[in-house]
């Protein structure tokens, strides 16, 4: 029966790896993806999820862990957040090569020294060449339907590959809000038993991830960028498919009052939220200005930014990470998928939210009218730095 | 050597013939002597080491049993979420989990890792090939490396720079963790060792060995001789057999008499820089650690060497 729930961004999460009904469930508590771990512990202990729950003693035994269970044909959920991330970076790269579906809930988390536990996006985008499937969430109600499709789009035999989602650190993941938490028949239904094309058996031995020369690397390599390719129409097939079940519709990126815009506004995560109270405030005003969130950011979609890219006159973005050294990532992303455009828009790009700063729909609004304006600047304006 | 190895009629169903370990190579002979006892029903995560390359390059393996290959310091971690998984796919009992990591995969990088999964009681057999180096890599000390041992990280150099610490006590780390079964062995015994893989494989919950397992390459001696080596290291007291059992320990082939080390350490390029003094002060410390072991008050028991 499908119920309306009262529930924080992690309770969504834990939620979702109990619907998916996950096998096996290796992780380690760090702030603020402590209570992922915590919840998932009390549906075990009260018998509402059936799964081996494994405590192990580092995140990077999480993700080993998770290699180890999912090399076993079951389906895997773990979680976590910034340094258990940075942590479990080899093993992310592991997870991918070894082309197991695990699916994983992050919590966005500024990176120390000094220590900060408030949201950035650094943690993830850091982890983002690892050939993991990268999606961000708005809401709650986000958390708990991409959970579900994660395991449905990870284990698609064209996409065998694994999936984190990210939720902003307490702005989502400590703040509770009306979720539709669906019938456990209709998710099964929709997900159905992970069915691997291998694992260790055996009946029909193999050795997996033996050395392999030049003569081979190289394609193995190249099947991944093919699966995430895949990735990209799989993403859009299962978010249909979860839309017609569910009646909530998902895609590579959402559009919000994009049709007749002039700026539009390109955001991630929970910003993408204050980004729509901006855009409808502008709105008001006569301004014509829309909003593009990205869902997905590996595989990134070209080409929905470039349909829109071709439409308008200025896309501004609003990066939640900074790489150091050089623009912005996702602005980069943008730049590098509108480049070869006869008639490119003018891109500016803002480095905003860094370790939790507020990001006010004020502050947004302001980017709006700058991005009517017109012209591109590609190197970052810091959005409410303070001065020296 | 009259003893009878268990299983050898059965060996091309785990182990095929040829690898690409190096002649004589002490961890290769241990995968077999452990696979032909545990059988095909058995499922082996390997961690970084030598056995990463003895396995074969892809696509061609030696093995005819499943292998998992897993990062440096993941092997405890890995066996954790197999088990968990064979639990959920009701394989849990009938097919035996195996960890086969080399001395740095597990007192070094790998030990948080084995610790945990020890601590967390899955069902899983660790064994720890010990050739007393980061030999895969190209001799590196470890901490498994015994005192006065020259490695590419421990150069003598003018200043005498070998491994001035002592090998590792794993075994008591492993022991601190009330773990059901554990033992150490040497490929110098191949019965003891495969007695003690059965009775590792008979425990529910999980089991270690240390097998102690020469290395031609790393220790510089002719590959013909690893088997007289290991044996060697067992009679001078620098290694020492015994098994953990419910909390009883037991030793084997405790010996009447001890080698003395000289001829051991002589047969090594690995100490041959070593002078006479220093080997005699090498000795004055194995005895001590041979009276703590074997519970020898006042003078060892000296065995003349053979003339």
């Amino acid at each position: 029966m499908t119920t309306r729930e009262f529930v924080t961004g992690n309770m969504a999460a834990a939620h979702g790896a109990r619907l998916a009904r996950t096998d096996v469930v290796p992780a380690y508590p760090i702030t603020p993806q402590t209570q992922i771990v915590e919840h998932i512990s009390e549906f075990v202990a009260d018998g509402k999820m059936d799964c081996e729950f494994i405590r192990v003693e580092s995140e990077h035994s999480a993700m080993a862990a998770s290699i180890g269970a999912a090399f076993g044909g079951v389906r895997v959920f773990t979680a976590t957040s910034s340094h258990g991330l940075a942590y479990m970076h080899e093993m992310l790269h592991w997870a991918a090569h070894a082309r197991l579906p695990i699916v994983m809930g992050m919590v966005n988390r500024s990176m120390g020294p000094p220590w900060a536990i408030w949201s950035d996006h650094q943690d993830s985008i850091s982890a983002r060449d690892t050939g993991w499937i990268q999606l961000y969430v708005e809401n709650n109600q986000e958390v708990l339907d991409t959970c579900i499709q994660a395991f449905k789009v990870a284990e698609h035999p064209d996409v065998q590959l694994p999936l984190f989602f990210c939720q902003d650190a307490f702005i989502l993941s400590h703040t509770s809000a009306e979720v539709e938490m669906p019938d456990q028949a209709m998710v099964d239904r929709f997900i159905g038993k992970r069915k691997p094309l291998f694992k260790m058996d055996c009946d029909n031995p193999a050795t997996f991830g033996n050395i392999m020369s030049p003569d081979y690397y190289m394609e193995l390599k190249y099947q991944i960028e093919e699966s995430m390719a895949a990735a990209k129409r799989v993403l859009v097939e299962v978010g249909k498919e979860f839309g017609d079940v569910f009646g909530r519709p998902y895609g590579l990126v959402e559009e919000y009052k994009c049709e007749d815009a002039d700026a539009v506004l390109v955001a991630v995560g929970a910003v993408a939220g204050n980004a729509r109270v901006a855009v409808d405030s502008l709105r008001k005003k006569g301004k014509n200005v829309g909003l593009l969130k990205l869902r997905s950011y590996r595989p990134f979609p070209d080409e929905d930014v470039r349909r829109l890219a071709a439409k308008v006159k200025t896309l501004a973005v609003l990066d939640r990470a900074m790489p150091m050294g050089a623009r912005s990532q996702i602005a980069s992303d943008i730049m590098a998928a509108c480049y070869d455009m006869n008639d490119r828009p003018a891109i500016q790009s803002h480095v905003t939210g860094i370790g939790g700063r507020e990001v006010s729909p004020a502050q947004i609004e302001a980017i709006g009218e700058k991005a009517l304006k017109g012209g591109s600047s590609t190197h970052p304006t810091w959005l409410g730095l303070k001065e020296a | 050597m009259t003893d009878k190895l268990v299983g050898t009629d059965d060996t091309e169903t785990v182990m095929l013939p040829g690898n690409a370990a190096c002649p004589g190579c002490g961890g290769s002979l241990a995968i077999r002597l452990a696979l032909e006892t545990l059988g095909k029903k058995t499922m082996v995560v390997v961690p970084a080491c030598c056995m990463s390359v003895i396995e074969g390059l892809y696509p061609k393996s030696c093995f005819n049993v499943p292998i998992m290959n897993i990062a440096f310091a993941s092997a405890g971690a890995a066996v954790s979420g197999l088990e968990a998984a064979l639990k959920r796919r009701g394989d849990a009992d009938e097919t035996t989990i195996l960890a086969f990591a080399g001395d740095g995969g597990t007192v070094d990088i790998g030990i948080q890792a084995l610790s945990g999964a020890i601590e967390r009681g899955h069902d899983f057999i660790y064994i720890c090939y010990d050739n007393e180096a980061y030999m895969n890599t190209g001799i590196q000390r470890s901490g498994s490396t015994p005192y006065g041992a020259w490695t590419t990280t421990t150069p003598v150099g003018t200043n005498r720079h070998y491994k001035r610490e002592f090998k590792k006590d794993i075994p008591s780390i492993i022991a601190a963790h009330n773990i059901p079964y554990m033992a150490t062995a040497s490929v110098g015994y191949p019965k003891d060792f495969q007695k003690k893989v059965k009775a590792a494989k008979d425990i529910k919950g999980p089991a270690f060995i240390q097998v102690h397992a020469p290395c031609p390459a790393g220790w510089k001696y002719e590959g013909r001789l690893s088997i007289k080596l290991a044996r060697m290291a067992h009679a001078c007291g620098m290694w020492k057999l015994f098994e953990l059992k419910e909390g009883q320990t037991s030793i084997q082939r405790r010996p009447k008499a001890f080698e003395p080390i000289k001829p051991y350490v002589r047969a090594q390029g690995r100490f041959g820089h070593l002078n006479d003094e220093e080997i005699s002060d090498m000795q004055e410390r194995v005895d001590a650690d041979i009276r703590d072991f074997y519970g020898i008050e006042g003078e060892i028991p000296v065995k003349e060497p053979k003339a």
